[in-house]
């Protein structure tokens, strides 16, 4: 059990996850964003880590993305920035990111690590399930980490079994098949996906996010799913003069 | 196929499919259909139809004599310079335009460097009349302006990649977005043998009317089976899979890939992949790049756009590797001198890119009676620009 599976054994709706770009917009920022965030009430977060290329991205966090790079983030230096993450944070921590700086960094190292610092699970959009099970499962497991799984309206039932298999914290929903930063737009056609995973029983809780960027889409998406993730919403918020004083009204803004 | 490629996708240890979710249902879509489509008679028969009226095919082997004395070897040239649009991308273009239509897609995407895929991406797409947006860096657009001008007046829509250092990478990352955001009416046309199982076969199994031709040309002319040596310039690697494809198998004729030094491999301005990259992924696929410690993709360089990019195709990495295939690199001084030598002793100006693997000939020792075939991949209207500089014509 990590920090992940007994936030949902005992939090089953309104989860509400915030995801942030480490590095942006300043690079040393990182912690003083994570506690201020688990003040406000956030339930979990995840931290990016930026790559050159992200194709899952919307300009937002593209932006952040290049700006943290631009600084001088890496890998590196983000273990280095957590070093003391479990005494100043006690929500679960995710760290998200794309294949390419993992496989530098080494698959395996990346997971002591990330275990040791107290992150509890990581999102990788460009693993794949086949390479993730053939060649780095038992690196996650060994550390206790929770690998996350992306759903999108067109990901077959069959594969979306397998998923669930495969997790053992919770499923990331899409909103809809995007990148990061669109609008939520819960058309018919959706609301029917949303009802059709629910269907499922699926044995892992469900979390969607893409698109949720204010009261309304994340008491929406709430209906289906036991939370919901801000990402490029509170990217543009990090943008702003006096953003660490600002987060608590935000927060507030999305789940009053 | 002894180099082929597996059930998952992989050459050796190169290859799969590193993509989104969101990416999954389409490109699972092409895996699962791409080798009973191209291999139905009725898309076969479409394809050697319009690869003989409209794009010129079979494109001749060319004995270049004035070449053979020169380098004391029997020099063959494999004209794909004179295909419609300029350039052997044009045989993968139309072999996934027709693959586009029988998956009943509405809509072509595709990114472009120096803009000889884009242009025939929109040549294909104006033939079938079907919508096409090409992403190009907006920096490759200010310096390929008159492929751009092309492209529109194809009837193409040039969409300028903005992110990151705005070429050919982030026009790539641009299509896969837009890809992402119309999973069901779009194909996306990938113009080398790179990015996701199955587009470095599917790619490669287009381009590989080269060897199959050139196989056939090179009896005809000197009633041997095989050639000793075989050259061609590797950006991604499109034309180079498809003069290496016939040619795997048989061990004994040595293929060589020529890569873009630019102003030397050691120099900070280069594009040598297989001298300068390690292992990683990059646009979809596990493959040899050029990138920093921390897993970040670098900017490479080249004097030719068109071998301007990070990577090389995923089957390449592995010919690399197990050592089928040698790797060398060309630098911008070399390949642009080579480039005049064709123009003044055979009468062909090259592409900048095809001038690489002209330039290879002056570094390699060749017996009197050795078959040479270099693939001469584009011609080099589009460089006209460059050479001018260069030789202050």
């Amino acid at each position: 059990m990590n920090r992940l599976n007994q936030l949902f054994t005992t939090k089953k709706d309104n989860l509400l996850s915030i995801y942030y770009t480490a590095g942006y917009p300043e690079i040393n920022t990182t912690l003083a964003i994570a506690e201020a965030l688990e003040k406000a009430g956030v339930d979990f977060l995840e931290i990016g880590f930026p790559y050159s290329d992200p194709v899952a991205d919307g300009p937002t966090i593209q932006h952040s993305s290049q700006q943290a790079l631009d600084k001088g983030m890496t890998v590196n230096l983000l273990f280095e920035q957590l070093k003391d993450l479990r005494k100043r944070v006690t929500i679960p921590i995710l760290l998200m990111g794309y294949v390419n700086p993992i496989v530098q960094f080494g698959v395996e190292r990346f997971c002591k690590m990330a275990a040791e610092v107290g992150v509890d699970g990581v999102i990788v959009p460009d693993l794949p399930m086949y390479e993730y099970e053939k060649m780095y499962a038992d690196f996650f497991k060994d550390n206790n980490l929770s690998n996350i799984f992306l759903v999108t309206p067109q990901t077959s039932e069959e594969r979306i079994r397998k998923i669930d298999e495969l997790s053992n914290s919770f499923i990331y929903l899409l909103s809809s098949s995007s990148i990061t930063g669109g609008n939520l737009n819960v058309s018919g056609s959706i609301e029917a996906y949303y009802q059709r995973i629910k269907a499922m029983q699926l044995n892992n809780p469900t979390v969607i996010g893409f698109g949720i960027s204010d009261n309304k889409s994340f008491k929406k998406a709430c209906e289906y799913a036991s939370g919901a993730i801000v990402g490029s919403a509170f990217v543009k918020l990090l943008e702003e003069e006096n953003y660490l004083e600002k987060i608590p009204e935000f927060i507030k803004s999305i789940r009053p | 196929m002894k180099y082929g490629v597996n059930e998952q996708g992989y050459y050796g240890d190169f290859g799969g499919a590193y993509i989104p979710e969101m990416l999954y249902p389409n490109v699972e879509e092409l895996r699962q259909q791409y080798l009973n489509i191209i291999n139905d008679a009725g898309f076969k028969e479409e394809f050697d139809q319009l690869l003989k009226d409209y794009v010129g095919r079979p494109s001749p082997l060319y004995h270049a004599k004035r070449y053979s004395e020169k380098y004391g070897a029997n020099i063959f040239f494999k004209r794909e310079d004179l295909n419609h649009t300029g350039s052997h991308k044009i045989n993968n273009a139309i072999g996934q335009i027709l693959l586009a239509q029988r998956l009943g897609k509405k809509r072509i995407i595709a990114e472009t460097g120096a803009g000889q895929h884009g242009v025939a991406t929109a040549t294909v797409c104006a033939l079938k009349g079907i919508e096409c947006v090409v992403y190009m860096g907006e920096v490759d657009m200010e310096r390929q302006a008159p492929n751009v001008a092309r492209m529109k007046m194809l009837g193409a829509t040039v969409v300028p990649a903005k992110s990151g250092s705005k070429t050919l990478k982030d026009a790539t990352n641009e299509a896969l977005r837009d890809w992402i955001a119309n999973p069901v009416d779009t194909h996306y046309i990938i113009g080398s043998v790179v990015g996701p199982y199955p587009y470095p076969d599917m790619v490669a199994r287009f381009q590989s009317i080269i060897s199959l031709e050139a196989k056939a040309q090179l009896k005809e002319h000197t009633g041997k089976e095989l050639p000793e040596y075989v050259l061609a310039c590797v950006g991604g690697g499109s034309n180079a899979m498809g003069m290496f494809y016939h040619f795997l198998d048989d061990e004994s004729v040595k293929l060589v890939a020529v890569e873009a030094a630019g102003k030397g491999v050691d120099s900070g301005h280069s594009a040598a992949t297989t001298f300068l990259g390690r292992e990683g992924v990059l646009h979809g696929s596990r493959t040899i790049l050029m990138q920093t410690d921390d897993g970040q993709v670098v900017e490479p360089y080249s004097v030719s756009a068109g071998l301007d990019y990070p990577g090389i195709g995923p089957q390449h990495a592995h010919l690399y590797k197990i050592n089928r295939a040698q790797y060398v690199s060309v630098t911008d001084d070399e390949a642009l001198k080579a480039g005049l030598l064709c123009s003044q002793m055979e009468g062909i100006i090259p592409a900048i890119e095809s001038a690489h693997a002209f330039a290879q000939l002056e570094k390699m020792k060749f017996k009197a009676d050795d078959n040479v075939i270099v693939c001469l991949s584009g011609r080099g209207d589009k460089d006209l620009d460059t050479y001018i500089k260069y030789f202050n014509f």
